[in-house]
């Protein structure tokens, strides 16, 4: 039976901490889950949408500072004539001129023929008379009306991009070139910076830098150079995410500059541009470990202790209805004790009338004649006889009031049917009922306690012998085995059950008896001690015709071979 | 005087027949019957003159004694009745007194005192039945007029 409980409560324990963690944990993890792809979403386009936003700006920017510089030199170009712009004095002060409106950028100035020959020069190197013919820059810039180099590195040794605009007059084309401060136009593209590891460059279409990287970069453009093949407009940024060759994840923004012929990249590492999400995502991985861990905990130590309290509640129940029955038990003794009382009495009075006959025998004239002598032999045998029934009654009566053995004995059916059939024999006289056993011979042993077993039929009997009016009936006790169980029916003739109140007889409690005649345990008792027993208790019942409770208990198994 | 006629009802036969023998043994005239059915029978057959007290056990199989006095009462109210009760009946006892029954006593009894009620109770029946028959015959003498 304990072991049934322990299993029981294990089973229990297991169904309610996977019930609580389950309510618990599913609507976090889904949130959890359902947030951070929304959040991370959302923070990633913004991200995105702000580095586009940057580049673009940077982009306009930087083409911005190109087109300002290309304006300051046609301005020349077209306010002065060759013949002034020849003059290396006037160069020169034009060169002064442009470095003081412009924050230094300007190296140099020098004008230069159509055969590539610097004819004027203003500014730091010695590049008078200097023969460009074969120079790249020069034969791109004879061909359209201005333009500006890739940075290179020239003559002169030192990086350097070329502004050059083309002017023609009586009939020759003459260039005007000035040369711009590669470091200033490296400022504006290296102060571009954002978090750990974002830094920006420009490319050429060979993939060439144009400006000093601030960070290594790695050696292969390929996945910048895909950018060109892109066709982007002027103004668009594009954002991509790439993996490069050693692992890492990056993004890359990149816009067109100089008309396309230029690309800006803005480069970052995606964990440094994604870190306060990446950050955000751990925080949130963390609270649902730990909250989730806290949930296991809690439900199983209360799991625990829920459990154990029902236990507990189980425990007391279990003796509480032991003590019922206990009690029960007195009751039913303290009834039968009256009617033993009075069966006692008779064979008593008998006895005092007997003493008092041989009394009165005594005080006759003549004692000892015949007559005499055969009455004192027959009274003093009467008492004797009714002596002997006084001393069975209250046997019986010993044995019944023996504290409950709540060890299980071999009990034999029949034998309780008899013993309990008799103790009632006062009452089913005096009530004018018919009592009838009905036993099987061949009763196989039920394992159960005797004294229990005999308050169930007690009961039962009782119940049936009260169901009977005044006007008598019959109560019959039969016991059978049927289908390897100990079956016992005790029906009746009397008032029967109403169907309404069927179900509720075996409630505690419940009684259709008059108050204080009843105390509406006994059926339940019954009820309580043959379950106990693994048995069952039924019941049918016919109003005016009568009632039977079936009782059904296992059978101990008998030794099959041989055997006494 | 005349015997003290005494009607004995109880279903324990084995005491009816005992104390059957002991009364008549202190001189008085004894019927019995084992059942309270069987008591009326006898009383209606030989007349309530005959019958003068009824020793009645309470508690019977079938009419039990309180429904015997009760009948007894009914039909023959003169006849005076002892009840003899098992201490668990002692309410149904009282009962009985409360209906008219002469007397109650604890089973086992002392047959002594059993038999002084019993004198008593004849004693005032055929004082009641004198005073019937004194009554009738003033009232034949006023009627005639003397």
């Amino acid at each position: 039976m304990a072991d049934r409980n322990q299993k029981l409560y294990r089973v229990l324990t297991r169904n309610m901490v996977l019930l609580v963690v389950g309510v618990a944990l599913a609507p976090l993890i889904l949130t959890g889950i359902v947030l951070l792809s929304q959040f991370q979403e959302a923070y990633r386009a913004k991200v995105i949408d702000h580095l586009a936003e940057l580049v673009q700006k940077h982009s306009q920017n930087i083409d911005g500072f190109l087109t300002d510089r290309l304006a300051n030199i046609r301005v020349v170009a077209r306010s002065y004539s060759v013949e002034m712009l020849a003059d290396g004095q006037f160069l020169r002060r034009n060169l002064a001129l442009l470095r003081e409106e412009n924050g230094g950028v300007f190296v140099d100035l020098g004008l230069i023929d159509s055969q590539g020959i610097q004819q004027a020069y203003a500014g730091p190197f010695n590049l008078a008379g200097v023969n460009y013919a074969e120079a790249n820059w020069f034969r791109k810039a004879r061909q359209g009306e201005h333009f500006i180099s890739d940075v290179f590195t020239g003559l002169r040794g030192t990086p350097h991009f070329i502004v050059a605009v083309r002017q023609s007059a009586e009939g020759r084309d003459w260039i005007l070139r000035a040369t711009i401060d590669f470091e200033a136009f490296n400022a504006l593209v290296e102060n571009i910076s954002i978090g750990q590891t974002g830094f920006a460059f420009i490319l050429n279409h060979l993939g060439e830098f144009q400006t000093k990287p601030r960070y290594q970069v790695t050696p292969d453009r390929s996945p910048n150079l895909d950018f060109f093949k892109s066709h982007l407009k002027p103004d668009r940024v594009a954002v991509t995410e790439k993996t490069d060759q050693t692992g890492r994840k990056l993004i890359l923004a990149e816009a067109p500059l100089k008309g396309g012929e230029w690309i800006l990249c803005y480069q970052q590492e995606s964990d440094d541009a994604f870190a306060q999400l990446h950050h955000a995502r751990r925080v949130t991985l963390a609270i649902l470990l730990i909250g989730g861990l806290l949930i296991v905990v809690v439900a199983f130590v209360l799991s625990r202790r829920m459990v154990n309290r029902i236990a507990e509640a189980n425990k007391q129940k279990a003796i509480m209805n032991d003590k019922v029955v206990e009690a029960g038990r007195l009751a039913s003794i303290g009834e039968l004790a009256a009617g033993i009382a009075h069966e006692i009495n008779n064979p008593v009075a008998i006895m005092v009338e007997e003493a008092g006959w041989i009394g009165d025998l005594l005080a006759d004239e003549d004692p000892t004649s015949e007559e005499n002598l055969a009455e004192l032999k027959r009274a003093v045998n009467q008492i004797q006889t009714q002596g002997t029934r006084c001393k069975e009654i209250t046997h019986k009566l010993l044995s019944f009031a023996r504290k409950t053995d709540p060890d299980i004995h071999e009990v034999s059916l029949s034998e309780v049917v008899e013993d309990v059939i008799d103790l009632l024999k006062q009452k089913t006289r005096y009530a004018n009922v018919e009592i009838k056993a009905d036993l099987d011979p061949d009763m196989p042993p039920v394992a159960a306690s005797p004294s229990e077993l005999q308050q169930v039929l007690l009961n039962l009997i009782n119940n049936a012998v009260d169901a009977i009016d005044a006007s008598g009936g019959k109560v019959t006790v039969t016991t059978r085995e049927d289908n390897g169980e100990a079956v016992f029916e005790v029906a009746d003739t009397g008032q029967g059950i109403p169907e309404a109140i069927l179900p509720r007889i075996f409630d505690p409690f419940f009684t259709t008896k008059p108050v204080g005649q009843g105390t509406g345990l006994g059926l339940s008792i019954c009820h309580g001690i043959i379950h106990k027993l693994g048995g069952a208790i039924s019941v049918r019942s016919e109003v005016g015709q009568g009632t039977a409770f079936t009782v059904r208990l296992p059978v101990v198994n008998r030794s099959t071979e041989g055997g006494s | 005087m005349i015997q003290t006629m005494v009607l004995l009802v109880d279903d324990e036969a084995d005491f009816v027949e005992t104390m059957s023998k002991r009364l008549t043994k202190r001189g008085l005239g004894v019927l019995t019957a084992y059942s309270g059915q069987e008591a009326l029978e006898k009383v209606d057959r030989d007349g309530a003159s005959k019958v003068d007290v009824v020793i009645l056990d309470v508690k019977m199989p079938g009419m039990d004694g309180l429904e015997t006095l009760a009948a007894l009462k009914q039909k023959h109210p003169l006849i005076e009745v002892i009840m003899l009760t098992g201490h668990a009946t002692v309410e149904s006892a009282i009962e009985g007194m409360k209906r008219g029954a002469f007397d109650y006593l604890m089973k086992p009894c002392n047959l002594d005192i059993l038999v002084g009620k019993v004198d008593q109770a004849c004693r005032k029946k055929r004082l009641h039945e004198a005073k019937i028959l004194q009554a009738r015959a003033e009232m034949i003498a006023l009627r005639r007029g003397d």
